[in-house]
C-alpha cells in the first residue's frame, strides 16, 4: 500500500463511505496496528472517539471509593509545574493543577481544560501551521472557588517565560506568541509555520497555576510564592498537606468540572525508598495501591506477580537504550579539543567495522537475560508512536558475518587475536553508566566481539557523574571521550521532533557549546539535516510521518547508532485498581479517570 | 569554670570556619548540579539550564559562593533549597521530630539495654549470663543496621504481616489509636538502631566496669560491710561513667543527623534521609545547613562531656 492508497482510504472515510471501523480493519489487513489507523484519521482532521485513548470510566457517581495510596520511589520537592524538576515533581504537581490537554497513550491529544482538541475541522488550526486557537472549557473553578478563564492562560505563559522567574517551563513559553480572544478563547501565535503545535498549555509543562494566587509573584520573588507548597488547582483532587521529600495528601474535589469524578475520597502519595521494597508494598502486602516506575528485575517482579494481588502494567513509549559509535577521535587533540567534529574516528571511520560492531550485539539475549519485559529488543531507534515508526530495519546477530565482513574489509588479526590493519587496532573504550543490567549488557557485547576479533575495554562512570553537565568533568557523556557509549535517551512528547533533532549537525555537542549539544553522538549527515529541515515546515502529517521514518533509517543504517533495546514504563498496580495511565504523559495525568472495581 | 568555658568556645569558632571551608569546598569540587535531570529532558534547552544555574549563583566562583553562604548563615539566613525553593531551616524543622522520636527513642533503647545488662555481666564476669550477654552483643554489633533491618521486614511485614514498613507520617487515627499505629510503625526501625547501639555499648560498659571493680576503693567499700548494691551503684558505675558518658555524649549529635541508611529502608522522613537525598540531587544549601550544624553539634556535646567528667570525678578540675 502506498501514500495514494492511503490517502484514497481516508478520503472514503471522511466522506462517510467507509466506516472508521472498517478503516482500521482493512489498515490491520495491510499490518498496520491499530493505533497507527486511528492515528492517521485523527491526524486527518477525522476526530477518534474518545473511548478509544481513554479508557472507559465506570462509576456512576462522584467519591465513595475510599482512599488511593501511591508509593513514588522518589519523593516529590515542589509542588510548581514552572519550577519542579523532574518527573516526580511534574507529577506531584499534577496531582492538582491541569493543562489544556494532555497525551494519551496512543499518542493523541484529550482534552482537559479545553473545550475541544483544535484541529484544521474545527478551525482551531489554521491552515499556514502559524497558530493554534484553544476554546477553553466553561464552568471551570479553581479549587478556591474563583472562575477559571483566559486570563489565567495568559498569565501562564507571562509568567513562564519571564527570564527573572527561571522557569524550567521557559523553553515551551518563550518563542510563542499568546493573544486572548475572549475570555473563554486564546490563541497561541507562532513564528514559523509549526506542525508540532501542541506543546505550551499541553501535559507536563502546559499545567495551569491560578493567575489571582501568582500575580504578586510573577517576577524574581516567584519563589516565595505561598501557593508553591500549597497548591489550588482545577483537578479532581484539593490540596491537604504536603511535606517535601515525604508525602503529599489530597481530597476529593466536590466542585471537579467532569461528571461523577473523582471515585476516591482521599489521596495520597508518598515518596522515597527503592524501587524493590516498593514492588513489594503493592504486589505482595498490597499497602499500596499503584508503585511507580519498576526498575526492578523482571524476574523479581514476576516472582512478586504470582502472589496474585497485583499486577504489573507495561506502557510502550519512545525511550530506547542504545549505543553510539564515535565518528570523531575521542584520543587526540584537534585544535585542543578531544573528539572534536573536525577529526574523524580511525576504525569507526570505516563503514565495514561499524556494520560488524552492530551485527555482533545479540539483542535476544538482553531482551531474555537481562531486560525481560522491560526491554524488547528493537532494530529502530525511533519507535513510537506507531505511525512514526520504520518498517525497514532488520537487526541480525551473527559472529560469522561480522568476521566475514572484517576480513573482507582487509582487517587482519594480529598475534594476540585482535585485528588491525595500518597501524589501527581494533581496540575500543566502551563506557556507560554504573547500572546493572548496563554492565551485563557490556559483557555480553565485550564477549562476542572478542570472537570477531575486537576488544571492547568496559567502563563504568557512576551515574551523577555520567549524566551531569559538569564542564570540568571529562567522563560525562556529552563530553564522550570514548569510543563508544551506551545510555537510554528518553522520548517526553508523542512528537519526534524534540527527539530527532539529536542528529542535525547544528546541535553537535562540542567545546564551543560547552558540550550542551543535544548531538552528543556527533552524528552528521547532510541529507538528515536536509530531510529534518523540511519536516519543521511539513504540515502533511502523513509526509511528515515519512520523513521521520526516513531520518531514522538514516541513522540507524550508518550504524553509528546501534539501538539494542526499547525502554517501556514498568508501573504495579492492585488488580482490582483501574489507572489510566498514558506513555506520553505523567503518571497522575488523568488521576480523576482512575477507580477501583469492587 | 566561666573562663574555662569562654576558652573553649572561642575556640570552636575557627574550628567551624575550618570545618564550613572543607565542607564547601568539598561540594563545590563534587561533579553535577541541581539541574542534572533537565540535561537529559530535550523540552528544556540548555540556554534555560545556564540562566537557571545563573540565577542560583551556580556559576560564581567558589570563594564569592562561600563569602555569600557566610555572611548570609552569620544573619542567621539559611538559604533556599535549589530543589524545593523552600527555605532550608524550614526544611530540617519539618524533618526533626521524626528524626529525635526514632533515633532518640532508639538511643534510650540502647542505654536501657546497655547500662543493666553491662554492670550485670562485669560484676559476675564469666557467669553464664556474661557468656550469653556477651556472644549476643557481638551478633548484635557485627550485623549492619541495613541488614537486620531488611531482616525484620521480610519477617514482621512480609511473612507475618503483622507491621507495616513504609512509614507514614499522616495517620488518620486519633487518641489511643494515633499512639498503637505510631508505635506499630515505629518499632521496627528504633529496635534496629536500639539493639546494634545497645549491643556496642554493652561492651563498653562492660569493660569500663571491669576495670573499676577490681579497684581497692571498692574493696573497701565492700569491708565496710556495705550493701552489694550500694557499692555497685555509688561506687563502681559512678566511676566507671567516664568513658561511657564520652561515648555517649559523641552519639548525641546522631540523634540529629538520623540514621541514614535505616531511614531510607523504612522511608522514614527524618534528617538522613534528608540528607541523602539532597546529596544525591546536588543540592548545596541543604547540605552545607545539615553538615555544619551536625559540626556544631559534635563540638557542643564534646563540651557537654567535658564538663560531665567533672561532676563525676570531682579531681578534675577546669582551668
Amino acid at each position: 500500500m502506498n501514500e495514494d492508497d492511503l490517502r484514497q482510504m481516508i478520503g472514503r472515510v471522511q466522506r462517510g463511505s467507509l466506516s472508521r471501523r472498517g478503516f482500521v480493519k482493512r489498515m490491520a489487513a495491510v499490518g498496520l496496528t491499530a493505533p497507527m489507523a486511528t492515528q492517521l484519521l485523527a491526524l486527518s482532521g477525522i476526530s477518534p472517539a474518545s473511548a478509544q485513548s481513554v479508557p472507559t470510566y465506570a462509576p456512576s457517581r462522584r467519591g465513595g471509593g475510599g482512599a488511593l495510596k501511591i508509593l513514588y520511589w522518589q519523593a516529590a520537592t515542589l509542588l510548581n509545574p514552572h519550577f519542579g524538576s523532574g518527573t516526580t515533581n511534574a507529577d506531584a504537581s499534577r496531582v492538582f493543577y491541569e493543562p489544556l490537554a494532555g497525551w494519551a497513550s496512543d499518542g493523541t491529544l484529550h482534552p482537559i481544560l479545553a473545550a475541544e482538541i483544535p484541529s484544521t475541522d474545527n478551525g482551531g488550526l489554521s491552515a499556514d501551521g502559524r497558530s493554534v486557537t484553544w476554546k477553553l472549557k466553561r464552568g471551570v473553578k479553581w479549587h478556591d472557588g474563583q472562575d477559571f478563564s483566559a486570563d489565567d492562560v495568559i498569565f501562564n505563559w507571562e509568567f513562564a517565560k519571564n527570564p527573572a522567574v527561571a522557569a524550567v517551563s521557559s523553553g515551551s513559553y518563550r518563542d510563542v506568541n499568546v493573544v486572548k480572544v475572549d475570555d473563554h478563547t486564546v490563541r497561541v501565535e507562532f513564528a514559523q509555520p509549526t506542525p508540532f503545535w501542541a506543546d505550551a498549555f499541553v501535559a507536563a509543562i502546559g499545567q495551569l497555576i491560578p493567575k489571582h494566587l501568582f500575580k504578586d509573584y510573577a517576577g524574581a520573588n516567584a519563589r516565595d510564592a505561598p501557593t508553591n507548597l500549597r497548591p489550588v488547582g482545577t483537578s479532581a483532587y484539593k490540596f491537604v498537606s504536603f511535606a517535601p521529600g515525604d508525602n503529599l495528601r489530597a481530597e476529593l474535589n466536590p466542585n471537579y468540572h467532569m461528571n461523577n469524578r473523582p471515585f476516591f475520597d482521599t489521596l495520597e502519595v508518598k515518596g522515597g525508598g527503592d524501587a524493590v521494597s516498593a514492588a513489594r508494598a503493592v504486589l505482595q502486602t498490597a499497602d499500596f495501591d499503584y508503585a511507580w516506575n519498576m526498575q526492578v528485575e523482571d524476574e523479581i517482579l514476576k516472582r512478586l506477580e504470582a502472589n496474585g494481588r497485583g499486577k504489573v502494567n507495561i506502557i510502550e513509549n519512545g525511550n530506547i537504550e542504545f549505543v553510539q559509535l564515535n565518528p570523531t577521535d575521542p584520543h587526540n587533540e584537534v585544535e585542543g579539543e578531544r573528539a572534536s567534529i573536525k577529526s574523524q574516528h580511525p576504525a569507526f571511520g570505516d563503514p565495514a567495522v561499524r556494520q560488524a560492531m552492530a551485527l555482533l550485539i545479540d539483542r535476544n539475549a538482553l531482551q531474555q537475560f537481562i531486560y525481560g519485559r522491560g526491554g524488547p529488543a528493537t532494530a529502530n531507534f525511533l519507535n513510537n508512536p506507531p505511525r512514526f515508526v520504520s518498517p525497514n530495519m532488520r537487526w541480525e546477530f551473527s559472529i560469522a558475518k561480522a568476521n566475514e565482513i572484517l576480513d573482507a574489509a582487509g582487517w587482519v588479526r594480529g598475534r594476540d587475536g585482535i585485528r588491525a590493519k595500518d597501524g589501527v587496532r581494533l581496540r575500543f573504550i566502551y563506557q556507560t553508566s554504573v547500572n546493572a543490567p548496563r554492565q551485563r549488557t557490556q559483557a555480553v557485547y565485550k564477549q562476542a566481539a572478542q570472537r570477531a576479533g575486537i576488544d571492547l575495554e568496559l567502563k563504568s562512570v557512576t551515574a551523577s557523574v555520567f549524566f551531569s553537565s559538569d564542564v570540568a568533568n571529562p567522563d560525562t557523556y556529552t563530553k564522550f571521550w570514548a569510543d563508544m557509549q551506551m545510555y537510554t535517551t528518553t522520548m517526553p512528547q508523542a512528537d519526534p521532533e524534540r527527539f530527532m533533532n539529536q542528529y542535525v549537525s547544528w546541535e553537535v555537542s562540542s567545546k564551543a557549546n560547552n558540550w550542551q549539544g543535544r548531538n552528543i553522538a556527533r552524528f552528521r549527515s547532510e541529507e538528515y539535516d536536509r530531510i529534518f529541515r523540511e519536516s519543521q515546515g511539513e504540515l502533511d502529517p502523513v509526509k511528515r510521518a515519512a520523513l521521520f521514518i526516513r531520518m531514522n533509517d538514516i541513522v540507524v543504517s550508518s550504524n553509528h547508532i546501534i539501538p539494542l533495546v526499547k525502554r517501556p514504563l514498568v508501573s504495579a498496580s492492585l488488580n482490582n485498581l483501574k489507572p489510566v495511565l498514558s506513555a506520553w504523559d505523567g503518571t497522575t495525568w488523568l488521576l480523576g479517570d482512575w477507580w477501583r472495581e469492587t | 569554670m566561666t573562663n574555662y568555658l569562654t576558652r573553649r568556645l572561642l575556640i570552636a569558632i575557627p574550628s567551624l570556619l575550618g570545618i564550613s571551608v572543607i565542607l564547601f569546598t568539598i561540594l563545590a569540587l563534587a561533579p553535577g548540579d541541581p539541574f542534572e535531570e533537565l540535561a537529559t529532558n530535550p523540552a528544556i534547552p540548555p540556554d534555560v539550564r545556564a540562566h537557571l544555574r545563573a540565577s542560583l549563583g551556580l556559576d560564581d566562583p567558589i570563594h564569592e559562593r562561600y563569602w555569600s553562604w557566610l555572611t548570609a548563615m552569620l544573619r542567621g539566613e539559611w538559604g533556599y533549597s535549589f530543589v524545593s525553593r523552600i527555605p532550608v531551616d524550614q526544611l530540617i524543622l519539618q524533618r526533626l521530630p521524626t528524626t529525635i522520636a526514632v533515633i532518640g527513642l532508639a538511643q534510650i533503647v540502647a542505654l536501657c539495654i546497655a547500662l543493666p545488662v553491662g554492670v550485670y555481666a562485669a560484676t559476675r564476669p564469666y557467669s553464664l549470663f556474661d557468656q550469653v550477654a556477651n556472644t549476643l552483643a557481638f551478633i548484635g554489633f557485627s550485623l549492619p543496621t541495613f541488614f537486620t533491618g531488611l531482616l525484620m521486614i521480610l519477617l514482621f511485614s512480609i511473612y507475618l504481616d503483622w507491621l507495616p514498613f513504609v512509614f507514614r507520617t499522616d495517620i488518620e487515627a486519633t487518641g489511643l489509636n494515633w499512639w498503637w499505629q505510631m508505635l506499630r510503625q515505629t518499632i521496627m526501625p528504633i529496635m534496629v538502631l536500639g539493639l546494634f547501639q545497645g549491643a556496642a555499648w554493652t561492651r563498653y560498659v562492660r569493660s569500663a566496669v571491669l576495670d573499676v571493680i577490681r579497684l581497692d576503693h571498692v574493696t573497701t567499700a565492700r569491708a565496710k560491710g556495705l550493701p552489694e548494691s550500694r557499692v555497685t551503684i555509688l561506687h563502681v558505675v559512678r566511676n566507671a561513667m567516664i568513658p561511657v558518658v564520652t561515648l555517649v555524649a559523641l552519639q548525641m549529635p546522631a540523634v540529629f543527623g538520623g540514621a541514614i541508611v535505616t531511614e531510607q529502608i523504612f522511608r522514614i522522613p527524618g534528617i538522613g534521609s534528608l540528607l541523602v537525598t539532597s546529596i544525591l540531587s546536588n543540592d548545596t544549601p541543604v547540605i552545607m545547613a545539615v553538615t555544619f550544624v551536625f559540626a556544631i553539634l559534635v563540638i557542643f556535646f564534646n563540651l557537654v562531656a567535658d564538663i560531665l567528667y567533672g561532676w563525676l570525678d570531682p579531681r578534675i578540675s577546669y582551668r
